[in-house]
């Protein structure tokens, strides 16, 4: 039989490893994520998040082990088969990628508009008035007021810019997105309004996402399961809940326990 | 008819590497099962591992041996070994568990978090919130609070908030953690009343409940959890 798509896995790492000289990045990491599936990837600075991250989503090679995603005809493909055009048309169509730096994201010089709609005419839109409409309507969902469409991100707050890298990233309805730490570095009250918008539009548009995050309220918020690294490895992984009420690994433990409460 | 929960030997210890690796023990030999339309009160003292056996339940605890099956039709999952999808899968489908004390969101009103797992469901937002809003009436939430976050409520607002959100989807098993604990008399006689008409439905329901009252009312079946713990 063969088996719908909802049990194939949309990405799919084995035995992953990168070495950046003698020191390890990460080393043997593997896992599937499903259509709808929230994985974040939480560990303390150095852990190799970051290293896996970008191992995911093509923009490093691995030393060994292999990354797969099923692209829109069904087929599961090994990225680094890929051509360096069909990593290219993926990031622009199917995946997201927000950064922790949203002016690493976002054309700074460019209007807000100009930043949303320009996803949009790299996946062949044409037409001014409908870019226009759709970009009004992507930040009035990430809650950017109407009359600073025109305005450069430059001129935006850190929450807006956020905000703003995540309407560019969402526009093109991509199937997966990953996240770099996507609250760090903003405000408590800034932080909670960005995580309870990605909160309803993971979930109300069903979207895969990746997320590396050092916040394990960040973690428990945003994803159904969680992978916990440290030195560059995987230790412990499972649903998210589970690993954060029943941590099992002494380093989880100590993650779990060394939180303050508010 | 199978039942709809089943419990065979399930155990459970945590190890506290902080502490030198401490090992806990919890429960062990959980033997029990929930049919269709029951109601099954887990009873013991204080630390006697009840809350843990729910938690075990809705897979929020691991098991360290065991087995918990939730049977639906023919198709059976054992919680204890399943993976984290098939976990996620119960949830969204079957189990609903109402915890001692709600977890709020920032921003999110009260109604919303009551709508919840149900409004993600597409065009059935709307339907979502009238059964949030008259669940809400009847837990006695005064509408002027239904678009606050309820972060800032009261024990008991909040509780009744986690209750209404708890029992709004329709799930053929619900775990009940505590559910009238800080509820004034009126309030544990509608929760009382929403229970029973669950079991017409014919729910499957575990319950933690320390309120001799409410267990009379509740439980089809009592289950002392005292020896699962001595045998840990």
């Amino acid at each position: 039989m063969n088996p719908t798509p909802d049990e194939t896995p949309l990405l799919e790492a084995q035995g992953l490893t990168k070495w950046y000289g003698r020191q390890l990045g990460c080393r043997d990491i593997g896992f599937a994520l499903y259509e709808g599936e929230v994985l974040a990837i939480v560990g303390e600075s150095g852990s190799g998040k970051t290293t896996l991250l970008q191992l995911l989503s093509g923009q490093l090679d691995p030393d060994a082990g292999s990354v797969r995603y099923r692209t829109r005809d069904g087929v599961l493909r090994d990225l680094a088969a890929m051509s360096e055009a069909e990593r290219r048309f993926l990031f622009r169509t199917d995946w997201g990628y927000v950064h922790q730096d949203p002016t690493l994201g976002l054309r700074m010089a460019v209007s807000a508009g100009g930043n949303v709609g320009e996803r949009l005419m790299a996946v062949g839109w044409r037409h001014y008035g409908r870019i226009r409409g759709a970009a009004a309507e992507w930040l009035d969902r990430v809650e950017i007021a109407q009359d600073r469409i025109d305005d450069p991100p430059r001129t935006y707050s850190g929450g807006m810019r956020q905000r703003l890298q995540i309407a560019r990233n969402l526009v093109t309805q991509p199937r997966l997105v990953f996240m770099d730490e996507p609250t760090g570095g903003l405000d408590a009250s800034v932080q909670a309004r960005l995580l309870d918008l990605l909160r309803g539009l993971v979930e109300e548009l069903a979207l895969a996402a990746v997320i590396v995050t050092h916040d394990l309220a960040v973690a428990r918020l945003l994803s159904h399961r969680i992978m916990v690294m440290k030195d560059g490895e995987v230790i412990e992984s499972g649903l998210t809940d589970q690993v954060l009420d029943d941590p099992h690994a002494p380093y989880t433990q100590l993650l779990v326990s060394s939180i303050l409460p508010a | 008819m199978p039942p709809v929960l089943e419990l065979r030997a399930a155990q459970k210890s945590f190890t506290m590497h902080l502490q030198g690796g401490l090992r806990l023990p919890v429960v062990a030999g959980v033997d029990f099962s929930v049919a269709a339309g029951q109601c099954v009160v887990l009873a013991g003292p204080s630390g006697a591992g009840k809350s843990s056996i729910l938690k075990m339940i809705f897979g929020n605890y691991r098991c360290d041996g065991g087995q918990i099956l939730v049977h639906q039709g023919e198709a059976v999952t054992d919680v204890a070994s399943a993976e984290p999808r098939q976990i996620l899968a119960l949830r969204r489908r079957l189990m609903g568990y109402v915890s001692q004390f709600l977890r709020a969101v920032p921003r999110v009103p009260a109604l919303d978090v009551v709508a919840g797992a149900l409004a993600i469901e597409r065009g059935a937002r709307e339907e979502a919130r009238r059964g949030a809003a008259e669940l809400l009436t009847r837990l006695h939430i005064p509408q002027r609070l239904w678009d606050v976050p309820p972060i800032t409520f009261s024990g008991g607002e909040q509780q009744r908030v986690n209750i209404a959100r708890g029992f709004l989807p329709e799930r053929p098993l619900l775990l009940l953690d505590e559910p009238t604990a800080s509820l004034d008399a009126e309030n544990r006689a509608t929760v009382i009343e929403l229970i029973a008409e669950k079991k017409r439905h014919g729910t499957a329901i575990v319950a933690i409940a320390h309120d001799e009252d409410v267990r009379d009312a509740i439980a089809d079946c009592v289950v002392d959890v005292t020896r699962f713990a001595k045998a840990a």
